[in-house]
């Protein structure tokens, strides 16, 4: 399968490993932001959890620790948001920031004596049969479990909130949060879990990136990925399934730029490297004219019970 | 209120590491990437704990990590001018507007800038001589490749860039005709993610060399994920890659300079000037060459870095010719330094063209 030069057998699965962390962590803040809470310190988040799991993996030697502690970290970063930003009312945007701030430096901190250690990547698993069948088995049935988990993740949360009471709750949350009280929904203790939810997922974003995409660690190594996420979130208006379409879409068109450079296709590379911009810019005024901006209705305002 | 204590808490976060105690001189270094990138900022941090080591209580340092290259950096410079530095370090091409526009308005501060073509007054400029690590390791490539592709992650299209890329890319040549060189441009001196994509690509089409001139170690680690691929350590030895994939490395030594030129200020010396050092004076090393290499590439390419170090041979030396066929190098002709300063044309040979 090799289209304009580049094999797609190779490509795919560039760009689904390369998606992958600002996948995680844009359906995480999706979430929060579907409950009204704008946290802007996902980058802080994904660092965190790149070098939690990132140690974690090194000293037990098993991946799969370091993401579940790289999930724990990014929960636990992000309480410290949920308390400052539900329980003492602090401005949302400038807590995120510094959460951003924060966690960036306490990675730098604490990964210190874990630059150059060469950490134990994920094993790919093998889908009996599927990952059997030419072309498409190389293609989309040999991944790790990360990648299975972050599409998993996506469907989950597309089902929980279209589909099910809790998503109603959490929307209804987000939405119009006086209303939601008045209904008796504890707006406070909802807007804490999805908090907690979104820097779970940040957090094994990150760990992606040390422990597959690299990897290895390196001090801030996320280089902005934790804004792509932000960005994307509101790419894809908010809807579980468009942040996948986005975030493939975006990695797509890098790892394909770059493939087209490696092979010296005849475009100027000014033009390979902004097209992922490019084309980001073109789908959201395409959504703008053609869709509608679903931004939730209480996103980034304060709540107290007594207003 | 709340902007307030956002204030107190940012001049906390920035202003504390930098409380002064008495020193005869302040000297501040910016960075452009974190200082445990592992390469180009990791070997400039070293360069200022060596300028501490030596002086002692005389000098006091202070540096700034993660300075985006543009206004920021101007701000970054100002406040450093403000804190009473007398002299600063900007570690990265593209601080070298915002130097010079901070220079003016302290004529009092020395600034020194890294790679760079403007000075002025209380601006130098001092670079390495890279490219005579790059020949090295652009002989050891050709002989090396099996699938004469050799891959290049680039980062700016500036003359520093282009010139290794040159040179790399005749020394491959000179000992392996087939050579084909494959250059990505990343658009980013720090970004390990995104270098270690460039990486995976270059090696998906076929490279078996990976040359970087960017400053995390990602590329190292995609080859070794990767198996058969061979790299170079870039600006930093990068050693905790050795023996495979990374089979030599250019080390920067910014330490003499540094320690130097803050002996200057103490002094009362210190001049504009314009420093551009190789292999001879230190500068730039050649990490050890591993046993991944064959013994007799090892020797040839020891062998040019001693005549590159006391200077019988340049790596551009003619006859070269320009990318578009006309002559640059005459037979036996060296290229003069405003030409390498200035180079943005590829030799002829490279198949892509050097964006504008």
């Amino acid at each position: 399968m090799v289209m304009f030069g580049i094999d797609l057998v190779l490509l795919i699965p560039a760009l689904m490993i390369s998606a992958t962390p600002v996948l995680l962590a844009a359906i995480g803040e999706a979430v929060v932001e579907k409950s009204g809470v704008l946290n802007l310190g996902v980058e802080g988040m994904m660092i965190t959890g790149a070098v939690i799991g990132f140690i974690i993996a090194v000293n037990t030697q098993i991946p799969i620790y370091g993401f579940i502690c790289a999930a724990f970290a990014g929960a636990l970063l992000s309480v410290i948001f949920a308390i400052l930003t539900q329980y003492m009312m602090s401005n949302q945007v400038a807590t995120g920031l510094g959460l951003t701030m924060v966690g960036l430096g306490l990675s730098a901190l604490i990964g210190k004596p874990y630059e150059g250690i060469k950490s134990p990547t994920l094993t790919k698993l093998e889908i009996p049969i599927l990952s059997d069948i030419p072309i498409l088995g190389p293609m989309i049935f040999s991944h790790d479990a990360i990648v299975y988990f972050s599409i998993f993740i996506i469907a989950s949360v597309a089902f929980i909130i279209k589909k099910t009471r809790i998503g109603l709750i959490l929307r209804a949350v987000g939405e119009n949060q006086d209303a939601a009280h008045a209904l008796g929904y504890k707006v406070i203790r909802i807007r804490f879990i999805a908090i907690m939810f979104g820097g779970a997922t940040a957090g094994i974003g990150g760990a992606y990136i040390s422990l597959a995409r690299v990897p290895q660690w390196t001090e801030g190594m996320t280089a902005g990925a934790g804004w792509i996420a932000l960005a994307l979130v509101v790419f894809a208006s908010w809807k579980p399934w468009r942040v996948l379409v986005g975030a493939y879409l975006f990695g797509g068109i890098t790892v394909l730029q770059l493939n087209l450079q490696a092979i010296g296709v005849a475009i100027p590379v000014e033009i390979l490297s902004m097209s992922p911009y490019l084309v980001t810019i073109v789908v959201l005024v395409g959504i703008s004219l053609f869709g509608h901006q679903t931004a939730p209705g209480s996103l980034a305002r304060p709540f107290h019970a007594s207003q | 209120m709340k902007f307030k204590s956002i204030l107190t808490g940012v001049l906390l976060a920035f202003g504390l590491g930098t409380a002064a105690i008495a020193a005869d001189v302040k000297v501040g270094f910016v960075y452009v990437g974190p200082i445990g990138d592992g390469g180009w900022t990791y070997e400039h941090d070293k360069g200022r704990l060596a300028v501490e080591k030596h002086f002692g209580d005389r000098v006091e340092t202070i540096y700034q990590e993660n300075v985006p290259e543009g206004a920021d950096a101007e701000r970054v410079m100002t406040t450093m001018a403000m804190q009473g530095a007398d002299l600063i370090f900007t570690t990265s091409f593209g601080y070298m507007d915002p130097t010079i526009n901070v220079a003016k308005k302290f004529p009092n501060v020395k600034f020194e800038h890294a790679t760079g073509y403007k000075r002025s007054d209380n601006v130098s400029t001092y670079s390495a001589r890279f490219y005579e690590g790059r020949a090295i390791q652009g002989h050891i490539a050709g002989k090396m490749t099996k699938t004469n592709k050799v891959g290049y992650i680039a980062s700016f299209p500036i003359p520093e860039v282009i010139r290794g890329i040159n040179s790399a890319y005749i020394h491959a040549k000179k000992v392996n005709p087939n050579i084909e060189f494959n250059i990505i441009w990343v658009y980013t001196w720090f970004d390990p993610a995104k270098e270690a994509d460039a990486a995976k690509a270059l090696i998906d089409q076929g490279a078996d060399v990976v040359l970087q001139h960017t400053d995390s170690t990602a590329p190292q680690a995609a080859a070794k994920e990767a198996g058969n691929v061979i790299t170079f350590g870039q600006a930093s030895d990068m050693g905790e890659y050795a023996p495979m994939p990374r089979v030599s490395s250019i080390i920067d030594d910014w330490a003499p300079y540094y320690v130097a030129r803050t002996q200057a200020v103490l002094d009362g010396s210190w001049e504009s000037v314009d420093t551009w050092d190789g292999i001879g004076p230190g500068m730039v090393g050649i990490g050890e060459i591993s046993d991944a290499v064959p013994a007799d590439v090892k020797a040839e390419a020891l062998a040019m870095r001693d005549a590159i170090a006391d200077g019988s041979y340049h790596p551009f030396t003619g006859p070269i010719k320009k990318q578009d066929g006309s002559d640059w190098l005459g037979a036996g002709e060296t290229s003069d330094d405003g030409t390498l300063l200035g180079m943005n044309f590829y030799v002829e040979g490279i198949t892509a063209e050097v964006p504008q």
